[in-house]
Order: C-alpha cells, then sequence, then structure tokens
C-alpha cells in the first residue's frame, strides 16, 4: 500500500488535480489557523487577566485591629485594639497546622534623605514572610532575613523607583540614607509587579522599627498565608477561627463586628478563579466549534471528490482496481494533503501568535500562544476525521458495481 | 474459453422485476469474433456486463477459461477482470487527466508491473494501434476514433484472454468505425478471442459469428463470411 508507485500515483492525481487538491488544503489549513489563532488569543485574554489579579500572593489573611463598640467582660466600648509580638506567636502556634507563614507590618511615612536628594516614602517594617505575601522580586542584594530581626539591625529594602529618585544611576547597595532621622544601609533593590507605588516602598526588619519607637512590641497588622491545599474552604474556617480568637484574646465581645478585622482574599479568589474558568470556557468552546467546522467542512469535500470520481472509479475497478486499492488511495491522498496543509496552517498560526507578542495589549491581549501539543493534537483530530470523512464515502464508491460507476455521467 | 448454461437475469425497478435474460446457452471458441446483435431492450449489453463480470448473473452458471464464475466478492472480480478480460467502451471511458500512455499502462499498474516495463509495454500497444507519436497526449486532445485506439490499447496492454467491446463503434462516424474494426479484425487475427456488442449490420458482417438476441433468447446463432474492414479504410 505504500509502495514508491501507489505515492507516484497519488502524486500524479493530486498534480493533475488542482482544484480539487486546493479545495481539502485551504479547507484544512483555515481550519487548523484558526482553531490556532483562536486559541492563542483565549490564552492572551487570559494571560492579560493573571496580570491584573496575579500581582500579590493569593492565599493570604489580612488582620487588622479595631475599635470596639460594645462593652464587653468589664471593659468599656470605644477601646482601641493593639497587636503585639505576643499575637504573632501565638498565631504560629496554635494554627500551626493551617498557616504557611505568618508576618506583620508596621507602615510609616517619612522624609528619606541620601545626599542632596530627598523625598517622602512609605516605609514598611515587616518580617522575612513579607516577601512571599507581596510577591516582591530581589534585583540586587537581599530581602531582610531572620538575622536582622534578631539583631535588630538597621538595614532597608528599597524599590526599584527608589534608588532611581535618590541615586540616580549609581549603585545604591551598602550605601546609608536617612530614613526619619536615623541612617539606614541599603542591603537590596527589589521591583514590584503591583506598579510604580509598590516600587515606590521602604522595608526594614519590624523589630528595629519597634525599637526606634521606644522599644514597644506593637504591631499594625498581622497579614497570615494559609497552606494552599486546605483550600477555600479551609481558608473560610482559618478566617472564622482567627476571628474568635482574637476576640477572647482581646476581651471583645462575640457580636462585636468592630474589634478585629480580617480581610480574606481567598474570597475574591475564588471569584477570580471563576472568572478565569469561564473564559477558559469560552475559548474551549469557540476553539471547539472551529475544530467541527473544519471537519465539516473537510467532510464535505470528501464527499464531494468522491462524488466526482465516480466514474474514474468505476473505469479503474473494470481494469482491475481491487476496492481495496481504491479506497487506499482515495484515503492516501485525502490525509496526505490534510496532513501537509493541516500542519502549513498550523505553523502559520503560531507564527502570526508569536509575531503578535504584546501588539494587542490595548484590547486585553497579552502574549497570545497555544501549547504546540494543543496545536498538534487538533490537527492530528482534524486529518483523522478527514480521512474517517473520505471513507465512508470511499467505501461506498468502492462497492458500487463498476457498470453502475460506469454510466454515472 | 466462454461457456454459459441456461443464464437468467432480472433487474428489480421498485416492486416490479423486469426479467432480462431468459435463459441463454452460449459458448465461444478461443480465437473467435463474435457479434452480438438486438434492438435497444434485447439484453446484449446486460449478457456483455456478465460476461466481463461488472455484473452478476442470478441464475446458471459461466464458465471462462476453465474457472467457474460464480460467488466473486469485488476483490476476485477485480484481479479476474485484470488477468482475463479487457474492456473497450462505447464513451471510451479514458481517465481524462492521463495522457494516452498512463492510461493504456494503467490495468498494467493493477497487475503490479514495474513502472518502467508499463510503459515500454504501453508504447508498444500504443504503436500497434498507430498512436506511438500521440503517448503524451490527453484524451482531451485526441479525436473519437483516436480515443478508441487508445482504449483498444488499454485493454489489450493487459494481454487479456477475451476482449469485450460493448457499442466500440457507436460513437464514431462510419470511416472512422471501419478504421477500428480493421484494428480490432488484426488483433483478432493474432489469436484473440473479441466479442462486440453492436446494433450496426455491417459491424456485425465484419464478424465472424452473430449472436441474434430478442426479448432475452437467443433467436439466432450463425457463422458468416467475414467481411474485411481494410477495403473501405
Amino acid at each position: 500500500m505504500f509502495s514508491r508507485d501507489n505515492w507516484k500515483e497519488i502524486f500524479e492525481t493530486i498534480h493533475k488535480n488542482k482544484l480539487r487538491t486546493f479545495l481539502s488544503g485551504f479547507t484544512v489549513a483555515l481550519g487548523i489557523l484558526i482553531f490556532v489563532v483562536l486559541f492563542g488569543m483565549g490564552n492572551g485574554l487570559v494571560n492579560t487577566f493573571n496580570e491584573f489579579f496575579g500581582d500579590d500572593a493569593t492565599n493570604v489573611l489580612y488582620v487588622f485591629p479595631g475599635r470596639t463598640t460594645i462593652p464587653y467582660k468589664g471593659y468599656k466600648s470605644n477601646r482601641s485594639i493593639e497587636f503585639d509580638n505576643s499575637d504573632l506567636a501565638d498565631i504560629n502556634k496554635n494554627f500551626s497546622m493551617f498557616v504557611e507563614y505568618s508576618t506583620p507590618r508596621i507602615s510609616r511615612g517619612g522624609l528619606v534623605k541620601y545626599k542632596n536628594e530627598s523625598n517622602n516614602y512609605t516605609t514598611r517594617a515587616v518580617g522575612p514572610a513579607h516577601q512571599y505575601a507581596e510577591k516582591t522580586i530581589m534585583m540586587k542584594g537581599r530581602y531582610i532575613n531572620e538575622e536582622d530581626i534578631k539583631n535588630k539591625t538597621k538595614y532597608v529594602v528599597i524599590g526599584r523607583l527608589v534608588e532611581n529618585d535618590l541615586f540616580g544611576n549609581k549603585n545604591s547597595l551598602g550605601e546609608y540614607i536617612d530614613v526619619a532621622g536615623s541612617a539606614f544601609m541599603v542591603i537590596g533593590v527589589f521591583q514590584d509587579d503591583g506598579g510604580d507605588n509598590e516600587e515606590r516602598l521602604i522595608y526594614m526588619p519590624y523589630t528595629t522599627r519597634q525599637l526606634i519607637e521606644k522599644n514597644n512590641d506593637k504591631v499594625d497588622q498581622i497579614i497570615v498565608a494559609f497552606k494552599p491545599e486546605i483550600g477555600y474552604a479551609g481558608a473560610m474556617a482559618l478566617d472564622l477561627s482567627l476571628n474568635r480568637f482574637f476576640k477572647e484574646k482581646k476581651y471583645i465581645s462575640p457580636d462585636d463586628q468592630n474589634g478585629v478585622f480580617i480581610r480574606n482574599v481567598a474570597d475574591q479568589l475564588k471569584q477570580n478563579q471563576q472568572f478565569a474558568r469561564v473564559l477558559q470556557i469560552i475559548v474551549a468552546f469557540v476553539a471547539f466549534g472551529t475544530i467541527i467546522a473544519g471537519i465539516i467542512g473537510i467532510s464535505n469535500i470528501m464527499v464531494f471528490v468522491v462524488k466526482e470520481r465516480t466514474k474514474e472509479l468505476g473505469i479503474r475497478k473494470a481494469l482491475g482496481a481491487t476496492p481495496k486499492s481504491v479506497i487506499g488511495s482515495i484515503l492516501l491522498e485525502s490525509v496526505f494533503i490534510t496532513t501537509i496543509s493541516g500542519f502549513f496552517g498550523m505553523l502559520l498560526g503560531v507564527f502570526i501568535l508569536n509575531s503578535l507578542g504584546e501588539k494587542l495589549k490595548d484590547y486585553f491581549i497579552t502574549n497570545p500562544y497555544i501549547d504546540i501539543t494543543m496545536a498538534i493534537s487538533a490537527t492530528l483530530v482534524l486529518i483523522l476525521f478527514g480521512a474517517i470523512a473520505g471513507y465512508i464515502p470511499a467505501k461506498r464508491a468502492a462497492d458500487i458495481k463498476p457498470i453502475e460507476a460506469l454510466r454515472d455521467e | 474459453m466462454i461457456e454459459i448454461k441456461d443464464l437468467h437475469k432480472s433487474y428489480k425497478m421498485g416492486s416490479n422485476s423486469l426479467h432480462v435474460l431468459k435463459g441463454i446457452n452460449f459458448s465461444v471458441e478461443e480465437g473467435e469474433l463474435v457479434a452480438i446483435m438486438g434492438s435497444s431492450g434485447s439484453g446484449k449489453s446486460t449478457l456483455l456486463n456478465i460476461l466481463g463480470m461488472l455484473d452478476v448473473l442470478d441464475e446458471g452458471s459461466y464458465t471462462l477459461d476453465g474457472v467457474p464464475i460464480k460467488d466473486l466478492n469485488e476483490t476476485k472480480a477485480a484481479q479476474y477482470r485484470n488477468k482475463f478480460l479487457g474492456f473497450v467502451f462505447q464513451s471510451f471511458n479514458l481517465i481524462n487527466y492521463k495522457s494516452a500512455m498512463e492510461n493504456v499502462a494503467l490495468p498494467l499498474y493493477y497487475q503490479k508491473v514495474g513502472r518502467k516495463e508499463r510503459q515500454e509495454k504501453a508504447l508498444k500497444y500504443l504503436e500497434q494501434v498507430g498512436l506511438r507519436e500521440w503517448a503524451d497526449h490527453l484524451p482531451s486532445e485526441l479525436s473519437g476514433g483516436q480515443k478508441q485506439r487508445v482504449a483498444i490499447a488499454r485493454a489489450m496492454a493487459a494481454e487479456p484472454k477475451v476482449l469485450l467491446a460493448d457499442e466500440p463503434t457507436g460513437a464514431l462516424d462510419s470511416t472512422t468505425s471501419y478504421e477500428v474494426m480493421d484494428l480490432i479484425q488484426k488483433i483478432n487475427d493474432a489469436g484473440n478471442t473479441i466479442l462486440i456488442v453492436t446494433h450496426e449490420p455491417d459491424i456485425a458482417d465484419m464478424c465472424k459469428r452473430i449472436v441474434h438476441l430478442k426479448d432475452g433468447v437467443i433467436v439466432e446463432d450463425k457463422k458468416i463470411t467475414q467481411v474485411r474492414a481494410s477495403q473501405y479504410v
């Protein structure tokens, strides 16, 4: 079936029936091309989406102290709640099953000076784990570590734009800057996908901040990251038990909604994931439709091709062509054409996607791409269905008595 | 060479059944040139199609070169057609996108003859029908007579036991018809067995035996003195 002679016969048939070859080739190439481009665009949409919402870690709870509104256990209402280092330790002790990491955050504003340059920046005093919560990316140097916390070192990690503002093109590592009156050494420079504001932050060890502020142990807020495997339900449960824990520890009435606040990103995360899933379903639906349309197209053409060739097939059978050789030559021809044009359409589609890159960013499509396995499987599916669609009419043609096929005009 | 006993064939037309051949007994020896005559509807083409294994019989027996032809599946029928039979049709039935030579070589392709040998043989048979120089032309570039001669070359290329011709001159003018008949007579002179279906008496007279069919039965079967076509060419 695959001898050189058969191929020669098939090439001749293809070569001498250009319209037919073109039609089936064009259908398949176009089908795959549209599939690849659409699917890639869909992925581009998802990319844009992830860029919008994927800046910070999504497995994070923010715990803020508030002000009580209900008198409780001898305490009057309108009492300010404060967090301190013991709360941090308690969280790590009592919730270690669920908590991946936790970090305090103490935010202060202040004038920052280096030589003649100065500007106002927000300073965040944090623990080492804060890097994961904010997805801070280090450009050079290092982030704050446990040693810094223990030794209350006067080190800072500055944002890319802080370095730009104060140092210009100079290297800031190892230089000393003045933060609200005390000198800090720059040990690292970071970038953040969250935008310019995030890159105008300065991080320092929270223990250093506490030392400066009369050696207290107060904490503004606590960021708690839960283990992703506990899932949405686990996160909601953790949210509840943290709430209960703090209300009990800080003597807040269980009915008081304002003593302590917990902002739960898991809630947002769920919505975001649902949105992304809907996008993906739409993309998959459209792509599936394109493939179906391609299959219908190639089936129609195969029916037409066999119909057009009925008489020729009759002649061939009268001259001694067996049904097997008739079916074989039709199938081989169609598979050959669809394979060549299918992969041509696929490569063209991939090329178009690659050349688009960021050009469609205004239309919310970033870096459209298609998984190459996906593209190849789609092409193979179309080839397979082209073959099946060709087989049915070919089989029918092969089963027609030659005398009837010859009568066909 | 050909032996037919009590052959019946009917066609279903909706709920009616049309009895076309009603008990044909007929045999052909090697080297004969037989004309099958009859008005349209007499069953002559049906008979030829059954002889050619293009159609199947309902009742009776058919033996070709000592091989009983019955219960053939399409694959077997195709192999027998290829081995035993050559066809010439009224409407030539050349494949329109293949050159004369490729058309002649086609039965050899199905005999699994090598490409080189196919081409040599095809050219040899085209030479015999006088169309050597037209080998590379497409059927659309040939006249009717030329097309039929290519078709005859194609039928001969497989070196069949029997050549079956269904109205081979039906689409040709009389001069061209005689040319084609001259060719057929020469092939017959070389010892080939040939059956021709025709309704033209002058063509039938150029054969060696005439079988008359009427309403599905043989009404006359006689040997005649052959009129040579060469005198008209």
